[in-house]
């Protein structure tokens, strides 16, 4: 057994939500410079050339990439041998409520959204998933997500016999419908199987696998290019001013589902895919 | 080529842009978004004052992150233009010239955007630390209470961004799309 102090928990998740939004993941880069090499629409180019300057300016100047500094979502894996001292929900909430105050970081959160949609301040409260590993680790993911492409999700529950090519004409038009509104090239993140909240969930941690790598089974991951490239046939390209990158990656997610179901989820993340992890 | 416009926008500098035009803004932009803008459309319905002279002027949706001491403004980029989609017709009408936004726009704000002679930019969204170079002043007029959703007035530079729906009913998404389609996806 090992003992975690809920002050470190804290502390972590503060400085890990200030990193999340000023530094773009090195994978992310690297991804739009090889799209900006690929790229042949001029106002293309452009855009791209602007997103990379931005990550270089935010960087230096430790300014949020976006204004849109998002919902903050917690992933947590809590190894079983770990003991927390303290609240760890609460360190959470202080850690996202420190680093968001104390590092220039917009408060985007409204109570009550269906009426009176008062900013609650200090970006809390954080939407945390958690999950309980082997082990005597406690890992920490925090993604700032952004309302723009967090709205442009979508769920359907497709009837088994429209198999793969449901799931296909669902994922692209998802994406054509989305247009500009998710800050494309995005990356897309698709959950396939489970439940109605399963699926959902598995297309937002599908979000968290790096740029480029695919998922391990042969099968999934030939779905994921043939994806990518009807989804960059479609013309929309870098904020949908046209071009060949509308994504940067497809991401998929499989799970068993029900014999009556094939849920789909979409869950698109914008350029800007930022998260930032840590292990305690 | 960049066309260089400033502000207010004239009906000439208006007419003279099309859907797909780079342009570099010199001068104003006021700040609104979503709750700001339902506190104008609640204003012009109950018949008083907007809480700025609108007419010729270029609303940018924008919610900026707060300054750092020194700096004049946080992260600034565009915010989604469709949810103001219903409620920037009355605007329009009451002589706003210019929108900043990114994304597309409904088939009513373009058809409004032709009648009242305004025209629709789209800036980078998610380059919100680049854009806040092009800022040197902000100061907040009206809604205060709403945080980085009050109306703030910016003095802007060279603020760089591309026209999306001009005057004459042609809009960049659809162009850059048919423009850049494939009918067959490229392998790999």
């Amino acid at each position: 057994m090992r003992e975690i102090s809920a002050t470190a928990v804290k502390e972590t998740v503060a400085q890990l939500c200030q990193e999340a939004n000023y530094y773009l993941p090195d994978d992310v880069r690297a991804a739009l410079e090889g799209a900006r090499k690929k790229e042949e629409a001029p106002r293309a180019q452009k855009v791209l050339d602007m997103v990379l300057q931005n990550a270089e300016l935010a960087a230096r100047n430790r300014v949020a990439l976006c204004q849109d500094t998002g919902t903050c979502v917690v992933f947590l894996e809590v190894g079983q041998d770990v003991h927390i001292k303290g609240d760890l929900h609460k360190a959470i909430e202080d850690g996202v409520s420190k680093g968001y105050k104390t590092g220039y970081l917009r408060s985007s959160m409204v109570r009550q959204p269906f009426s009176k949609r008062l900013n609650t301040g200090d970006n809390t409260p954080a939407v945390i998933h958690t999950e309980i590993v082997a082990g005597e680790r406690l890992k920490v993911t925090i993604m700032p997500k952004g309302g723009g492409c967090e709205n442009m999700s979508r769920l359907v529950i497709l009837k088994p016999g429209e198999g793969r090519e449901g799931v296909i004409n669902f994922v692209v038009r998802a994406v054509e419908e989305s247009g500009g509104n998710p800050c494309p090239p995005v990356i897309v993140g698709v959950g396939i199987g489970g439940t109605a909240d399963h699926v959902m969930y598995l297309a937002k941690r599908a979000l968290l696998r790096k740029v480029g790598e695919h998922h391990p089974d042969p099968e999934v991951a030939e779905l994921e290019q043939e994806l990518l490239n009807k989804i960059n046939a479609t013309g929309i390209g870098p904020q949908a001013w046209g071009g060949r990158t509308t994504a940067l990656a497809v991401n998929v997610e499989s799970f068993p589902a029900h014999i009556t179901a094939l849920p789909v989820g979409v869950n698109l993340q914008c350029h800007s895919a930022r998260f930032k992890t840590a292990e305690l | 080529m960049v066309t260089r416009l400033t502000t207010p926008l004239t009906d000439d500098a208006v007419a003279g842009v099309k859907a797909g035009d780079e342009v570099a803004i010199t001068g104003i932009l006021y700040t609104a978004r979503d709750a700001a803008h339902n506190r104008m459309i609640e204003t012009l319905r109950s018949g008083e004052k907007l809480p700025f002279d609108i007419k010729g002027q270029i609303i940018y949706y924008v919610g900026p992150t707060p300054p750092r001491p020194g700096q004049a403004i946080g992260s600034a980029g565009p915010t989604t233009s469709a949810r103001m989609d219903p409620l920037t017709p009355p605007l329009l009408e009451a002589g706003l010239k210019g929108i900043i936004g990114k994304g597309g726009r409904s088939v009513a704000v373009r058809e409004a955007l032709q009648k009242y002679k305004a025209v629709y930019f789209a800036a980078v969204g998610g380059a919100g630390a680049l854009l806040a170079g092009h800022i040197g002043k902000a100061e907040i007029v009206a809604y205060e209470d709403l945080g980085t959703e009050a109306i703030r007035m910016l003095h802007v530079e060279e603020f760089p961004a591309v026209v999306v729906n001009d005057i004459y009913g042609n809009d960049l998404l659809e162009q850059g799309k048919a423009e850049w389609r494939r009918e067959v996806p490229l392998p790999g």
